[in-house]
């Protein structure tokens, strides 16, 4: 049963992200810099350490794919990755719009954490082309897990060698968390809190709505309806678990 | 083994890895299976006289493209990594489709060896098809397009070369096993490669670079050889680790 | 009160910086309504296949079988709260 704490996981996200946004623009005071534009630094930090957690975590979950060959990690793993890769889009699309207020170009190299992010979301990129190209749902699991590792363990090291390139040319431009005065790293600390809890919410839900899907297309089969496709064919997304879970488990597992 | 999932029909649990118990030792297996695969590529040529070829039709279009005559320092070093990068993605393309189009796998899997094996064979090989794509590829750029004299540079080059090579070895034949036996094996292959190559761009470029200026130390910077080394190791260990669960069929 | 809070927040500048941070949080609301709207298809066409389902499930045709296999379905599917406007399957046949 995935969707068992989805309300209260729902109310605590609204509950942080209104305190978070009213901590952002009535309580944290503004840096002496960047002015208000740094303001950015609270949606655009959080959104991609959260991107890049879920990216490991990816690779954790398909690490318990690989030992248990239990395809529910997979379906986890799936989510955890094309839900990091959404905030991806987001952190570097927040990213580009804060270099350009900083800067007046929509793109810096020398902000190691946009490029090394960049390079992640260009590797992840593939992770769906990868798995629609793959049609025995098992291999396509258990190829897709193997890629979800690499890439997990691939996201810190790519970190350190991109720092280690751009550290000798340019000072760090976009700002670092470090040093942080205490109402900046209260606002900061709660609006990580917001982004990570949004990202459990969704995930969740997108769960939710697959099993639900599964749960529908095992009644069909059931009672000898027709298989009716998918509206956008063949999808990249894992087969749901097969029929033997929706009906003998008791109480539903997850 | 998780009991909570029936197996679906017509596909047996997952073979346990030492089902057959391996009598035949890892470092055999591996120089059979390397030896197999350096006949088979004298015999067909089909990799690195390709590799070789793609190289040098590079270098000429990089003239045309920069409109330059000679290059050094930071472009120089990066001519020369972008060529040898995207001629070993040649290499990782056609590495594992002859096992998969012929059966390879299946016979390999049948024999009492060890499965790692494979993975160290293959990486050997592309290794060994690195190398002689850079004993061509590397004199005929220093003639086409380097400006500063490449003999003082040759043994730090050569030490920047050799790792390098290490990690495009074992990302190269991680890549080529995932992509190989899916539908879109030639696209893949260089998708999934290229961000993995980064690191090592970044290692190598930035070692070779003060090399291949006029005023130049002999040996690249201790740290970006360090990085590469760091690479080569964690990659190649969790390569290792993961290839066994993509011979499995 | 309100005074206080404005009093207290910083200057709101309309000049540039303004619309800088303004696309930035659009792009994340952005991102949260775009899921929800997603979700509210899905879950349209879900409903729509459970009616089909529904109807499927009444036909004389489904036989004793099918009604307790809907039993059987139903109750590990029933979601932790109420679905409005749709009674419980009870079985075939109504």
């Amino acid at each position: 049963m995935y969707g068992k704490g989805l309300r209260a996981l729902s109310i605590s996200t609204v509950v942080a992200m209104t305190v978070a946004l009213g901590l952002v623009f009535f309580y944290a005071p503004l840096e002496a810099e960047q002015g208000f534009l740094q303001k950015i630094f609270y949606v655009h930090v959080p959104l991609a350490i959260v991107s890049l957690s879920g990216f490991v975590i990816g690779g954790l979950l398909a690490i318990a794919h690989l030992r248990t060959r239990d395809p529910r990690w997979d379906m986890r793993s799936y989510v955890a990755i094309h839900m990091s890769l959404i905030f991806g889009l987001a952190t570097l699309i927040t990213g580009s719009i804060w270099a350009k207020g900083s800067w007046g170009h929509w793109w810096v190299w020398n902000e190691p954490t946009l490029v090394s992010f960049l390079i992640v979301f260009l590797l992840y990129a593939t992770y769906q082309p990868l798995r629609f190209a793959i049609e025995d749902p098992e291999r396509q699991s258990r190829y897709a897990s193997v890629f979800a590792v690499t890439a997990g363990a691939f996201v810190p090291l790519n970190f350190i060698a991109v720092r280690a390139s751009t550290a000798y040319l340019h000072p760090r431009v976009l700002g670092s968390t470090s040093n942080l005065p205490g109402s900046m790293a209260l606002t900061f600390v709660v609006s990580l809190a917001a982004i990570a809890l949004l990202f459990a919410t969704l995930c969740k839900y997108e769960l939710t709505a697959k099993h639900t899907r599964a749960q529908v297309r095992a009644l069909r089969r059931r009672l000898g309806g027709e298989a009716r496709p998918s509206p956008r064919g063949r999808s990249a997304a894992p087969a749901a678990p097969p029929a033997g879970i929706a009906a003998p488990a008791p109480g539903g597992a997850p | 083994m998780s009991g909570v999932v029936d197996a679906p029909p017509g596909r047996a649990a997952a073979a346990p890895r030492s089902a057959v118990r391996p009598q035949v030792g890892l470092w055999r297996t591996v120089r059979a299976v390397l030896a197999k695969e350096l006949l088979v590529e004298l015999r067909t040529l089909e990799s690195v006289p390709a590799m070789t070829l793609f190289s040098l039709s590079t270098f000429v279009i990089f003239h045309f493209a920069l409109n330059r005559s000679s290059v050094e320092g930071d472009l120089g070093a990066g001519i020369l990594w972008v060529t040898l990068l995207f001629a070993s993605i040649l290499g990782v393309n056609r590495l594992f489709v002859a096992d998969a189009e012929q059966g390879g796998f299946d016979a390999f899997l049948l024999a009492p060896v060890e499965r790692s094996a494979m993975f160290i064979a293959k990486a050997l090989t592309l290794l060994a098809y690195l190398a002689a794509l850079e004993i061509v590829a590397v004199p005929a750029f220093a003639v086409l397009l380097l400006g500063s004299p490449l003999a003082p540079a040759l043994p730090g080059l050569i030490l920047t070369l050799g790792l390098a090579d290490l990690g495009v070895a074992v990302i190269g034949t991680l890549v080529a096993a995932l992509a190989v036996r899916t539908s879109a094996r030639d696209l893949l292959g260089p998708l999934l490669a290229l961000p993995l190559f980064v690191p090592i761009v970044i290692g190598a470029a930035r070692a070779t670079a003060p090399l291949l200026s006029a005023s130049h130390p002999s040996w690249p910077a201790a740290r970006w050889l360090a990085t590469l080394g760091l690479y080569d190791l964690l990659f190649g260990l969790i390569a290792y680790a993961l290839f066994d669960f993509l011979l499995e069929d | 009160m309100t005074g206080r809070l404005i009093a207290a927040a910083p200057a709101l500048p309309l000049h540039t910086a303004g619309k800088y941070v303004a696309g930035a949080f659009v792009v994340l609301f952005a991102l949260v309504l775009v899921y929800l709207a997603i979700m509210a298809i899905r879950l349209s066409r879900i409903e729509r296949e459970l009616g089909e389902l529904l109807e499927l499930s009444e036909r004389p045709d489904s036989g004793a079988g099918a009604g307790a296999a809907i039993r059987t379905v139903t109750r590990e599917s029933t979601p932790a709260y109420p679905i409005e406007g749709h009674p419980p399957l009870q079985g075939a046949g109504k």
